[in-house]
């Protein structure tokens, strides 16, 4: 029970924390879209964007129950260690100076600003365009969303768990969107990919050692030892590569 | 067409964003299946080698990140 519970408050937060990101992402062009061409564009294009991802959802899922486990453990494991470490890397780089702080009210701009472009050019085709440029928004956050959700749950009978951190963290941003109707620029969205990256990379090697056959001290509680491990590893290369703020690249 | 390899440019783009990190992470897990499979009575070392080696990875490669 110990052990469960160490697996299921982590599988929620992470997933929570996780679509917490990708769904501000997906709602600041959803708004660049909306702020261009109105919300008829936008809003069709968000709503396509959820219907090919439940399709997708609905036609792969039951595929996985067909996955050995050990295979489906190895697979999800390398692909969350890919994920998990692309986003630590990237939050430490960011946390460090190396590269830019991403932005909300900088990427609703360049949104908006290549809409405006491409209205200048195609006219007739920018609802269309707006559209399209909804539907992936939605569409490809909303994968990341779901590959998240079956990566934390693969095989351990954490889905239900896992999907109710990203429903809730899906429905708060698109909440707030309706209110506030801008980008949510004040979400700390690198100390959530600190976050969510440490949690992932976690999750990753223990899926991935678990596909392996590796029987892990203290079994799922193991999970919580590699958070830390990663998250003592990061802050050292934080410090390590520390650059000023205004030494940033572009 | 150009739709098409541009979604699976970023479905590509979700897993990997620096190759040579990419790279490291598929090398690590393979000699940890090596070991795994070679020396099973040892899955401890595998599960070493992946824990040691991702912490080492990602450290070198943001290291090297920071000095370009």
């Amino acid at each position: 029970m110990t052990g469960n519970l160490a697996l299921v408050w982590p599988a929620i937060a992470a997933a929570f924390l996780a679509s917490l990101v990708e769904a501000v992402e997906a709602l600041t062009i959803v708004l660049a879209v909306a702020t261009v061409r109105g919300w008829r564009p936008a809003g069709l294009g968000a709503f396509a964007g959820l219907v090919v991802l439940a399709l997708i959802v609905l036609a792969l899922g039951p595929l996985l129950g067909y996955v050995p486990l050990h295979l489906l453990q190895l697979v999800i494991g390398i692909l969350l260690l890919l994920f998990g470490m692309r986003w630590l890397r990237k939050a430490i780089l960011r946390a460090a100076g190396i590269i830019p702080l991403h932005d909300e009210t900088t990427a609703f701009a360049a949104e908006t600003a290549e809409l405006r472009e491409q209205a200048r050019r195609h006219e007739a085709r920018l609802d269309w365009l707006a559209g399209l440029a909804s539907f992936k928004a939605v569409l490809l956050e909303g994968l990341e969303v779901v590959f998240i959700v079956i990566a934390l749950s693969a095989g351990r009978g954490m889905l239900v768990p896992a999907s109710a951190g990203a429903l809730a963290a899906c429905l708060l941003v698109v909440g707030i969107g309706f209110v506030v109707h801008r980008p949510l620029a004040r979400v700390p969205e690198n100390t959530l990919k600190f976050a969510v990256g440490i949690m992932l990379s976690a999750f990753g090697v223990f899926w991935t050692g678990e596909g392996l056959g590796v029987d892990w001290p203290g079994a799922d509680l193991a999970i919580v030892g590699f958070a830390a491990l990663f998250l003592a590893v990061s802050g050292a290369a934080v410090i390590l590569v520390r650059r000023p703020r205004q030494a940033a690249l572009p | 067409m150009s739709i098409l390899a541009n979604a699976l440019r970023e479905l590509i783009e979700l897993f990997v964003d620096d190759g040579a990190l990419a790279l490291a992470i598929v090398a690590i897990v393979v000699l940890a299946a090596l070991v795994a499979a070679l020396m099973p009575q040892l899955t401890w070392a595998a599960g070493a080698i992946l824990l040691l080696g991702c912490l080492g990875a990602l450290l070198l490669n943001v290291v090297r990140a920071g000095q370009r």
